[in-house]
């Protein structure tokens, strides 16, 4: 909008931000709790500014977790959890990528078969079928595992559907480019194809590694050992601690760690897409 | 280098013939333009020679070897397309080493192939760049260096300057023109645009429905055009066509108004007696005249002036001043380019000669040709 009014940049102004302290006063709340010791916060009344225990509770944390909730080092969840969400997001981008390079690029019979069985799966993410495919994981011995962790969450229907919308939009003469090059079907895949993707993997990067973070269900069904509890876990645990008051110092401060990483790669991937929308290719 | 011959090819998609059985003899060298309208199948019949498309019927050699079977790659040739398809995320030398780097050359001769390259197309500020900070012009140079350096037996071109603004498009058209001349590649080149054909071509393919309807050099397709396909899609602006008959002797054209035009020297081979033909005259060929030697006579409906030319478009009378009917491209009207100099007005009666041997005479069943004069 060109328009340029005062009041006008002024109403916007205030808008935004309270917009902006509506999504971060939760978060604030979180970290503010998490400086104080346990006693302020059983009063009732919460505190606004930081106390002074930041160090102390975030140290304790990190190295020895919470004893009353089997005392596992949030250093190790946050570990295990970063792993969880990078191997999922990374697997279902490459398990996309070229599954959708087969539906687009080639002519097999029962493509478009193959095509919209992937699509069905959109009806069936693991809470959905997840009586058998624990009971095929722990066949295979995969409990307590990070490739049980992972494995199962893969297999992507909405990447691959992404995916094979954007691959239709490549001009087919770039293809035959390719072709007339010498490049095979797998060069044309990764030296044009997943180059040409990079923003729409970026993007679809942030979404699912923040669905790896977030996963609790499965995570808690496959995982029986303490050394693969992860965040999102550890959290829940931390506040269902029986026979006792929760350690809502600690809670928040797990709380707050557990945003960091997601933030993190949000911040970092952004970057990657915004510069890809700007210099727009093909 | 090479000639590239096309035999009896043939092209369906399912049931839909697209192609019925072209032939084409390509000398090592020449530059040949395929040239017709929009969907007749130039690009079908091009893309079959560069292996994109598979042949459905007889045979494509290149260098004197049966490609049919071989992958685009091991066809030795190399090709432009519509929209350029460069690789938008390689730089201008990626995009003219992609292939080489694929074919197993050393860095050294890859540099030396694309500096060569990007010296004859004045490329070499621009190297580095993505194609998209490119203009049209400098994409276009970028999509012929990447067939340059390839070193091919043949270019393939189908449609490449349509993208271009026309001011552009004769710029590189000369560009190309120098390009192929100075390499001495053979090249195919197709396009639906009679201009670039005409200047462009050692030899023309004029295609209509997927058939070759004339293989000539760009004069003789122009003065001797083989059916009233061709005669009606080159020239600007069209051939005039009349309804006509020819004479039980093979020998005289009359209009269908009874009007006699001339006579043939000679009577047509095999003309099996009186019949109806379609008489063509390009309206360049059509002069003011005397009204003792008029052939034909033009009522001017409107007048164009263009400076050098005065193009007027008029019906036709017969010797009562009745308009007669005719078949033209623009319904009634004929069409004639006259000098710029003489003054025409709305509503003047224009006695007019055909040219000598501009008098174009076609079989009215079949549209062929059978006699100019
Ligand atoms: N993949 C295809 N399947 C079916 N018909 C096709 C296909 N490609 C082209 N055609 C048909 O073949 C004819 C010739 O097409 P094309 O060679 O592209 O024409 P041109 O390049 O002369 O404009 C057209 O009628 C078109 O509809
Ligand atoms: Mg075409």
């Amino acid at each position: 909008m060109v328009e340029n009014r005062p009041f006008l940049t002024v109403l916007r102004h205030v808008v935004l931000l309270a917009g902006v302290a509506i999504v971060l006063f939760p978060v604030w709340v979180a970290f503010v709790a998490s400086t104080h010791p346990q006693p302020t916060l059983l009063s009732g009344v919460a505190p606004l500014w930081p106390g002074d225990r930041l160090v102390e509770n975030y140290s304790q944390l990190l190295s020895a977790g919470m004893a009353q909730a089997g005392g596992t080092p949030v250093g190790l969840m946050l570990f295990n959890s970063f792993v969880m969400a990078l191997l999922i997001a990374t697997g279902k981008i490459a398990v996309s990528l070229i599954s959708a390079f087969a539906i687009v690029y080639f002519r097999f019979p029962f493509r478009m078969i193959a095509f919209w069985i992937i699509f069905l799966t959109l009806m069936l993410p693991v809470e959905v079928r997840i009586l058998p495919t624990f009971e095929v994981v722990a066949d295979l011995g995969m409990l307590n595992s990070y490739a049980g962790l992972t494995i199962p969450l893969i297999a992507s229907a909405t990447a691959t559907f992404l995916f094979r919308q954007f691959y239709l939009t490549v001009p087919d003469q770039l293809a035959e480019a390719a072709r007339m090059d010498g490049a095979g079907p797998m060069r044309f895949f990764f030296d044009i194809l997943v180059p040409l993707s990079r923003t729409n993997i970026a993007a679809i990067f942030v979404i699912m590694f923040l669905f790896g973070w977030n996963q609790y269900l499965w995570p808690l069904l496959v995982t029986t050992d303490e050394s693969f509890t992860t965040i999102v876990m550890g959290i829940y645990r931390m506040v269902n601690v029986s026979d006792e008051q929760p350690q809502w110092h600690l809670v928040m401060a797990t709380a707050t760690l557990a945003l960091l990483p997601p933030v993190a790669v949000v911040l970092v991937m952004q970057r990657l897409f915004v510069k890809g929308l700007v210099e727009t290719e093909k | 280098m090479a000639g590239i011959g096309i035999r009896d090819v043939v092209k369906r998609y399912g049931d839909t013939k697209v192609i019925h059985g072209v032939s084409i003899d390509v000398a090592d060298g020449e530059f040949i333009v395929i040239v017709g309208p929009s969907g007749c199948g130039k690009s079908t019949l091009l893309r079959m020679v560069a292996g994109l498309e598979e042949i459905t019927g007889g045979e494509v050699a290149i260098d004197g070897r049966v490609v049919n079977r071989l992958e685009p790659k091991d066809r030795n040739i190399a090709m432009v397309f519509q929209n350029y398809a460069l690789y938008p995320h390689m730089s201008v030398y990626d995009n003219m080493a992609y292939g080489l780097k694929i074919a197993g050359l050393s860095k050294d001769a890859i540099r030396e192939r694309v500096d060569k390259a990007a010296r004859m197309l004045q490329l070499e500020p621009y190297l580095d760049r993505k194609p998209r900070q490119l203009s049209g012009g400098q994409r276009q140079r970028v999509a012929m260096g990447r067939c340059i350096v390839r070193e091919p037996a043949a270019f393939l071109f189908d449609e490449p300057l349509s993208n271009l603004d026309a001011k552009l498009r004769v710029q590189m058209r000369l560009e190309i023109k120098q390009l192929q001349r100075s390499l001495g590649t053979t090249a195919l080149y197709v396009t639906h645009d009679q201009v670039e054909a005409m200047t462009l071509a050692d030899r023309l393919v004029v295609m209509n429905g997927g058939v070759a309807e004339q293989i000539d050099t760009p004069m003789n397709v122009y003065l001797h055009p083989a059916t009233t396909f061709v005669a009606g899609f080159i020239g600007s602006p069209a051939m005039n066509f009349m309804p006509g008959r020819l004479g039980g002797d093979g020998r005289a054209i009359t209009l269908d108004t009874g009007a006699p035009l001339r006579a043939l020297p000679e009577p047509i081979v095999g003309h099996g007696g009186e019949k109806p033909v379609t008489i063509g005259v390009r309206p360049e060929h059509l002069a003011l005249v005397g009204q003792p030697e008029a052939e034909l006579t033009l009522r001017a409906r409107v007048v164009e002036t263009l400076g050098a030319d005065t193009l007027v478009h008029g019906v036709l009378l017969d010797k009562d001043a009745a308009i007669v009917p005719v078949a033209g491209e623009g319904g009634e009207v004929l069409a004639a380019r006259l000098p710029g100099n003489v003054t025409v007005r709305e509503g003047d009666t224009l006695p007019l000669r055909v040219a000598e041997g501009a008098l174009h005479v076609f079989d009215r069943e079949t549209g062929r040709r059978l006699a100019d004069v």
